[in-house]
Order: C-alpha cells, then structure tokens, then sequence
C-alpha cells in the first residue's frame, strides 16, 4: 500500500528544490583538500612544458639557439614556431575571426608572448632550461595608447594583415584597426543633440584588468598513440568547444578527442579562450607519445592570458531641461591587444556593449565601436560579466552621474524619472534589445529607503559645511548604481562561438530505485552547480536533491554545450534542466496512469508523485513510477526513463538591480572606507538564496577591487608593472567591505522557471557604485570626473587638483 | 644538482626521502608525497593558498625550502580531517558557505585552524586580520569570516562543556 503519512510541507521539504538555501555538496571534498583541480592530475610518465616569453613588447626575433637547452639532461625538446609550420600550427584562429601566433613567427607583439615551449622531464629543469634558449631580438618601438592607434604614423603592428582591407567585422580603415561596428540611427541621435536643452558630454575610461582566478590556465594532453585518441585535461569554462576547435585544429577526428574540465578554481572569464599553451601541449604530446602538462605560473597569466576591458568610451547625453533624457552617444575605442582574441558572439565583436542604454528610457541611441591593436596582451573576456557588460553599465551610469552635474540635480531622481516603467515591459531598447522584465521604480525605492537616502544627503552637506569650516579632513560619498544586465546568451539565431550556437543541455537518467544523474552542457567554477542544478530538477521530477548527482565537463558523457560564462548556465542550461525534467514527468505519467488503470488526463502533479484527481488515496510516487519503467512491460510505452533537452533561449534575460555604496574619503591621504554597502538585486526566481548571496559577495569584491585599485598597468615601452600579486590589487579580508544584501523578485516570463542568473551582475552594478561613491563625495568641490581605478594616489591628486590640500 | 636527505614529519607520518636543497616545500608535499590539498597560487608568498602548518606556525609552503623542512612536523589540510569526517571548521565553512571554487579553502582552512590556536575567541577584527595572507576571489570574505567565527564559538562551547 501506499503510505500517505508525510503531509504535503514534508513532502515539499525532503525535496530540497527551487529556493531552499541547501548546503553545498560540493564542499565536502573542497574542505577536506580532496579537490581534483589540473595540476592535481597526475598521468605515468608525464612530462612539463613551459614557455621561453618575450621581455619585450615589439620586437623583431632574429634567431631562436636551442643547443643549450637540448643539452640540458631531462630536456626532450624544445618547439618554436618553425616545428609547428609544417602542421599549420603556428598560428591559431581566435574567437574573434582574427588569428594569433602560438608561437613567435618572426616577431614578437606583447611582453610575456610565448616564443618557444620546452618539454622537460620535470618543472625545475624547464625552468633551468627556459634560461638557457637563447633568442636575439631587435625592438620595434611600442604603441601602447589604444587613441594612438590610428595616427597615420603609428608603428605597423600586425605586418601579417598587410593589405587587408577587411577583416571578420568589416572594413578596416587603417593598418592597426581592427573593425568598426555600429548599432543605432547616428543621425538621429545628432540631430536630438544638437537641438537639446541640456547635453553633457565626457570620456570615460574603464581600464585593463584582469580575471586573475586563483587558480591559472592550464592542462594535460594526453595523446594515446596505439588508440588514436587524444584526452585532453584543462581548465576550461567551455570544454566542449575546445574539443571542436581542437578537432578542426588538429584533424583529430572529434570522437578521437575527450575534453574533460577537471575541478576549476575559479574562472570569472580568464579560462574562455584558447591558448598557445594548449596547442603547444596536444602537439608535444604527439610528438614525444608522453603525456604533457602546462601549468602557468601567476606571472605568466596576468601577462599573457586573457585581459578585460580597456575601453576609452566617449559619451554624449541630451535631456531636457526637466531632465528627461532625450538622446545617448557613445564612441568607444576598445584595446583589443596585439591579436583580436576576444571571446564575444560572432555577430557581436564589442559584446553586448549595446545595452548602454540601460535601466533608462531613452528614445533614440547610437554606438559605434573601433576595435584597435596595440603592444598589449590579447584577450578582451568578460570578466565576471556578460560581455562588456560591465563597460556599458558603467559608462551609463557616469553619464548619468555627470548629466545630474550639469542639471544640478539629485542623481537619485533623475534616474528615477528616466527608468524604463513596469508597464512598458517587454521594452525594446533604442539599441535593439528586448528587454524581458523589470520593476526598476519598486527596487530603486526600495533601496533609497533602507540606506536612509534623504538622511545621507544631509549628512553628507552638513560634512561638506564642516570641511569647509577647517572642523574635518574627511569627504562622505554616496554611490549611486542602478544596473540591468543582459545574460544567458543566447539565441541560437544570433548568438554563437565559432559557429557553434549557444544552446545548452541536460540529459537527465532516473535509476530503477529513483535516485538520478543529470549532466550537462556547463561546467562551474565555484558556482555550485552541483548543487543547484539538482534543486531545479528536484522541483521539475520530484525525487530529492540530495538522490540526484550533477555532472558536467567530460564531453565523453555530458550533452554538447556552449559552456559556463556570462551568467548563461542557469538561464541557459538551467531551462534545459527544467525541460528535460519536464519530459521525464510526462512519460512518468503515461507510467503512473497505467499502473493505476487510468487516463492520462485523470493525474495530476503533486510534488514528488502522480495522484488521481479527485481521489488523493490513488497515487504512484516518482520512486515507485522509477521502478516500473524498469521493471514493467507498458504497452506502448518504452523501457526506462531518460530524457534529454536541448534548449535554445527565446531571449536573454535581463537581472537588474539597485546598489549603493556610502563611503568615507580622507583628502589627505586619499584613504577610503567604505561605511555602507547595499546591494539589491533582482535575478527573477531565486534557486539557492545563500548561494545567490554568496554570488554577490564575491561579484562585489571584485568590483571593488577594479574600482578601487586594481589594473593592467603599462609603462610606455610596454613592460607590464602589475604582473605579480605584489602589484595587481586583490583585496584581502582586511580591507574587503561588508555587503548588505537584498532582493526583489520579477521573475523572467520567458525562462521555464522564471530564473534569469545572478553571478556577475554584482559586478556589473558594483563598479559603479564604488566609483560613483568617490566622485560625489568631490561632486561639491566641482569634480566631473576621473578615471578610475580610484587608488590612493589617485583620490589624492584628485584632492590636489582641485586645491582642497590648501 | 645533487641531492639531499629530508626527513619530515607530515600529517603524523614520518617521510625521508631525496630531494635537490632548491626544492620548495608545495613541490614536495604535492609532486612527491601527492598531498594535493595544498595549492599554488601565486608562488610569492601573497596568495596563501599553500598554507600549511609547519611547527605549530602557519606558513606558505611556496616559498619554504623543502631544505628548512627538515625535521619539521608539518600539518596539511588532509591532517584536519584524517579519517574522512569534517571538522569543526570544515563544517563551519561549509554551513555558511565559506567557499565557492574551492581552490583557496585548504589553505584558508589551514590558516583558521592556526589562527584558533593562537586566539581562541577573535573578533570579527582579529579574524578579518588574522586570514589577511589568504586571498579568495570567490566569496567576498563575509562568509569565510563568518564561518571562523562560528567554528571558534562552536570550539570553545565544547571546550566549555567539556570542563
């Protein structure tokens, strides 16, 4: 008989579904030290290989002398571009449509390029053997400033693109331009702001960073000779893709090659690309029939792997005299590096730059793009974003900033006035977006009110009347953010990697006594999919969280799919998640209709169990439905209980929310303190609140990292200052802020449960937050503004310069 | 480059073996003795995600020769837990989610284990000051306080009973 004991709540608790703060499962084995990341893999008779790099940043390579280093006991080889000509391999194409060197072809165009790869017995005589390859190099002069790039006399950076008077996004108007790309009516836009009330105009420049993931790139190749197979170890946010630009790259047939992304400690965009390092590693792995393992050391990933941002966005913004904004420009010049290596779309080469409109209503809008090369470091990821999200959420809210400067008006309401309404969603953006859902005016109230606003301001102008009395050297700033971001690319229609479309997957098995496994197309890196994916499904199936292992990164069990990055996993292979459970129900139901010798139509769902309507004493549990589609012949209906879904987003989804950051300044010294800090976010339905909080701690440490300190900093000859974490800024406990954090909940209408991902828009929302804090606390002394990242120094010369040292 | 001869203790068991006096402590543990719960990070000493324990005083075993090794009792994150069950302080970390990638915590756990010998009843000050080697990109920091500061009252409530 059936036990109907446990009442519907205990049902509903056993689960561990949708909104339940589980705890991780994953952390039983991080705790104990029983992680599985690269450089704990481990393979017999594997073999190290490591890179000879540039000391310059445009030189000419005269000769490479490998004689010493071969001599070197331990050394198996050492491989510089000529050993890889034969096999097409020297050079490699990028996920931008440009291509990159593996390694140097006759000149060198960042500092920290990879030259040569040496292959050795163990780490410490590669690095001895590093030392002792002898390369002759005659420098180049260096270009370094992106606004420099298409002086008629810059130096010719890519002699390989001789010629070219196109590239994979169009024309290209000079010999270091990369592409233009435009969205929007610039004539219209002009013609609004040419007859506005009111326009204000700046530059703002969000710097190179870095991702820089504890953990660095690397990877194990393996290369099975007798088998023809390739396994391939790495530390990969889209493993599937690397297998199918590793097959097209190799011509290793695709099922020759197993990708498999071990434990990855942490991504934040840094393990997108595809790297020289790779390369160099399947070809030595095939060349010596050993396996071999490349691990950076964290010199060579600040140098060398993949940067962030580097936009110099110039803006202009109409309103009236009321302040209802009438028009947006934005040129950007983006840095793209000395190779086009950014990992965006195809179709979009500045990302989703395009959502700089933002929360605002603005009627008309254009933006154009022009991708540069310069003597730095390729790459161009998001970093903790969607793509260059975070550049377009914080030239808005600056130009916002700086609009309420030329208005003279609060900046709190006139964000207020120009928020996209409620009623206006789906809101298609002057820029071509359609934005899904928001309720921007209830969480901006929300927010304003638990900061205490109306008393900050107070504050603040009774600290302003005491400074300016000789009674403080300390300024208060109260930053302002309201961010949307655009996740969970994408529509396959107009969203792919290298022609991949950015589907995601799950394929979901029950087993006959109604644990399952799920596996997916994703891979985390500290994100808990582990945990979270299995409370979608529980919710969706029925069966206990705790009863349903997630897998991912092994493309030799997990379904095809574009990968973790750009807070596409729940949107994306959470729906597919949802939709895969949804099929299981279904058939669950044909089983369970059978069993009690009724109609399908007659059940309905309950829980974790298909009941009779109208007869709740009649059910089949999922557990019992498990075991019959084992262990029953049903008529009509197939053994077992598997499904799969692939799911291709209608949209993306679009979390916003409201941040605000009230912040101490010593004009002195140019030390801050962050007083305050409350983050709001709405990322629609909510699977896991304490890892969702967690998410926007993290998000909004990294964003005060960038804000307030850290950067890719080059002098002008190109030697990379920040290469070590003595220079490059990662805040500790000790300075690192406390986060209040809160929520409202708008629910995608598109997304199969209503979730719309959470990871990054802290960061998106906490830049400017931070920034905006610095600047209004100098917005009484006449500050419009300076470029971050807002160091000490630089809050110092901003006090100088604007004579408040005395 | 010749070789030389290291005895150490590690988690409670006693290791000789042979290695070149340059190399560093992770290397040994990690390559030699596979005790990868340690982790490189940064291979400077600012990350912290090699702390070990090494006499009874957390170091980064990135920049400590396997030569100053000799003769040290050295605890990794493996010896927190010898017998598979969770700490107190891995619990903690786990009950207040004080980790995301996991690739920091085996040192931050290692580090807080010290840092509760050496002070069994922190403020949130004192942690927040006392975990300053150990960068994690992942949490923020809030949780990873909050779970030392959960685990040193869970400690010292025992400790307490006990008496």
């Amino acid at each position: 008989m059936n036990d109907q004991t446990p009442t519907s709540v205990e049902r509903s608790a056993k689960l561990k579904g949708l909104g339940v703060s589980r705890k991780r499962v994953e952390d039983v084995r991080f705790t104990q030290g029983k992680g599985n990341y690269i450089d704990d893999i481990k393979m017999d008779g594997m073999l190290f290989g490591d890179f000879v790099r540039s000391p310059y940043a445009h030189a000419r390579v005269k000769s490479i002398n490998i004689e010493k280093a071969m001599a070197l006991p331990g050394v198996i080889a050492v491989l510089t571009a000529k050993d890889l000509e034969p096999l097409g391999l020297h050079w490699m194409p990028t996920l931008a449509g440009d291509k990159q060197m593996v390694l140097a072809d006759g000149k060198v165009l960042f500092q920290g390029q990879e030259v040569a790869f040496v292959i050795a017995e163990d780490r410490y005589i590669n690095a001895d053997a590093i030392e002792l390859v002898e390369v002759e190099y005659d420098e180049l002069p260096v270009l370094i400033d992106a606004n420099a790039a298409m002086a008629p006399d810059a130096p010719v950076l890519r002699e390989d693109l001789a010629g070219q008077t196109s590239g994979a996004h169009g024309a290209r108007k000079h010999h270091n331009h990369i592409f233009l790309w435009e969205v929007g009516d610039e004539a219209a836009t002009d013609e609004v702001i040419a007859n506005a009330d009111v326009v204000a105009e700046e530059t703002v420049y969000y710097h190179r960073t870095h991702p820089c993931p504890l953990e660095t790139c690397g990877c194990v190749a393996s290369m099975d000779k007798v088998n023809g197979k390739l396994t391939l170890y790495g530390t990969f946010q889209a493993p599937h893709v690397v297998r199918t630009v590793a097959s097209l790259l190799s011509g290793i047939e695709e099922h020759n090659i197993r990708v498999v992304s071990p434990d990855i400690g942490g991504g934040f965009g840094n393990k997108v690309g595809v790297y020289p390092g790779y390369v160099c590693s399947i070809v030595a792995s095939i060349v010596t029939g050993r396996p071999v393992k490349w691990v950076e050391d964290r010199m060579d990933n600040l140098m060398a792997t993949a940067f962030a941002r580097d936009y110099w966005m110039k803006g202009k913004i109409s309103a009236t005299k009321a302040g209802k904004i009438t028009g947006l420009h934005c040129h950007v010049t983006a840095d793209h590096g000395a190779f086009d290596a950014c990992a965006d779309p195809t179709k979009f080469p500045a990302g989703f730059m395009s959502i700089c409109t933002g929360s605002y209503d603005i009627p008309v809008a254009y933006l154009g793009v022009d991708g540069v090369y310069t003597n730095k470091a390729p790459g161009g990821v998001s970093y903790r974003c969607s793509f260059r999200v975070t550049e377009a959420a914080y030239f808005i809210e600056r130009m916002i900033e700086v609009l309420a400067i030329k208005l003279n008006m609060d900046a709190a309401e006139l964000r207020r006035i120009n928020f996209i309404k409620k009623e206006q969603f789906p809101y298609n953006s002057a820029l071509g977006w359609e934005y899904d859902s928001g309720d921007y005016h209830t969480a901006w109230d929300k927010a304003l009110k638990a900061v205490g606003y109306d008393g900050l301001r107070k504050e603040q102008a009774e600290r302003v009347a005491a400074f300016k009395r000789g009674e403080t050297r300390k300024l208060l700033g109260v930053g302002l953010s309201f961010f949307t971001e655009i996740v969970g690319a994408g529509p396959v229609k107009n969203c792919d990697i290298l022609g991949m479309g950015m589907f995601d997957s799950c394929e979901i098995r029950i087993h006959p006594t109604g644990s399952a496994i799920a596996r997916l197309g994703t891979i985390s890196q500290g994100q808990g999919h582990a945990t979270t994916f299995a409370q979608i499904l529980a919710s969706e199936i029925g069966i206990s969280a705790d009863s349903i292992t997630i897998e991912e990164g092994d493309t030799d069990t997990a379904p095809y799919g574009l990968g973790t990055y750009g807070s596409r996993s729940t949107p994306v292979a959470g729906a597919a998640a949802a939709m895969a459970g949804r099929k299981i129900r279904a058939k669950a139901q044909m089983i369970a209709a059978y069993l009690l010798e009724v109609h399908d139509g007659d059940l309905e769902w309950d829980i974790d169990r298909f009941v009779v309507k109208g007869s709740p004493e009649q059910f089949k549990t999922m557990t019992e439905i498990a075991y019959a589609s084992y262990n029953q012949a049903i008529p009509g209906v197939e053994p077992g209980l598997e499904a799969v879904s692939y799911y291709d987003p209608p949209n993306m989804t679009y979390p916003f929310g409201a941040y605000i950051c009230v912040m101490e300044i010593d004009v002195d010294t140019g030390v801050h303190e962050v007083r305050h800090f409350y983050a709001l976010d709405d990322c629609g339905t909510r699977i896991n609140p304490m890892i969702i909080e967690g998410q926007v701690h993290g998000g909004a440490t990294e964003a005060y990292a960038i804000a307030m300190g850290q950067e890719m900093a080059y002098d002008e000859i190109g030697n990379v200052k920040t290469s070590t974490l003595m220079d490059f800024f990662l805040p500790t406990s000790w300075e690192t802020p406390t986060y209040t954090t809160d929520f409202t909940e708008t629910p995608s209408p598109h997304h199969p449960i209503g979730a719309k991902g959470v990871g990054e828009s802290p960061n998106v929302g906490g830049v400017p937050a931070f920034s905006n804090a610095v600047h209004d606390a100098f917005r009484p002394f006449g500050l419009k503004h300076s470029h971050m990242p807002h160091d000490q120094w630089r809050i110092w010369r901003i006090a100088k310069d604007l004579g408040l040292h005395g | 480059m010749s070789k030389m001869h290291l005895k150490l203790t590690v988690n409670g068991k006693a290791e000789e073996l042979m290695v070149e006096p340059r190399e560093l402590l992770i290397h040994v543990l990690r390559e030699k003795l596979n005790i990868t719960g340690p982790h490189i990070g940064c291979e400077t000493s600012h990350c912290g995600a090699c702390t070990v324990d090494m006499n009874g005083k957390s170091v980064k075993s990135c920049t400590v020769f396997a030569a100053q090794a000799n003769g040290a009792d050295v605890t990794t994150i493996e010896g927190l837990s010898p017998h598979g069950e969770m700490n107190v302080l891995q619990n903690a970390f786990r009950e207040h989610h004080g980790l995301q990638c996991g690739f920091c915590t085996p040192g931050m756990i290692t580090r807080a284990h010290r840092l509760l010998q050496e002070n069994p009843t922190p403020t949130e000050e004192e942690v927040r000051f006392g975990m300053a080697g150990n960068l994690c990109r992942c949490t923020g920091y809030q949780n990873i306080v909050k779970s030392v500061l959960a685990a040193a009252s869970e400690l010292n409530a025992a400790k307490e009973a006990a008496e």
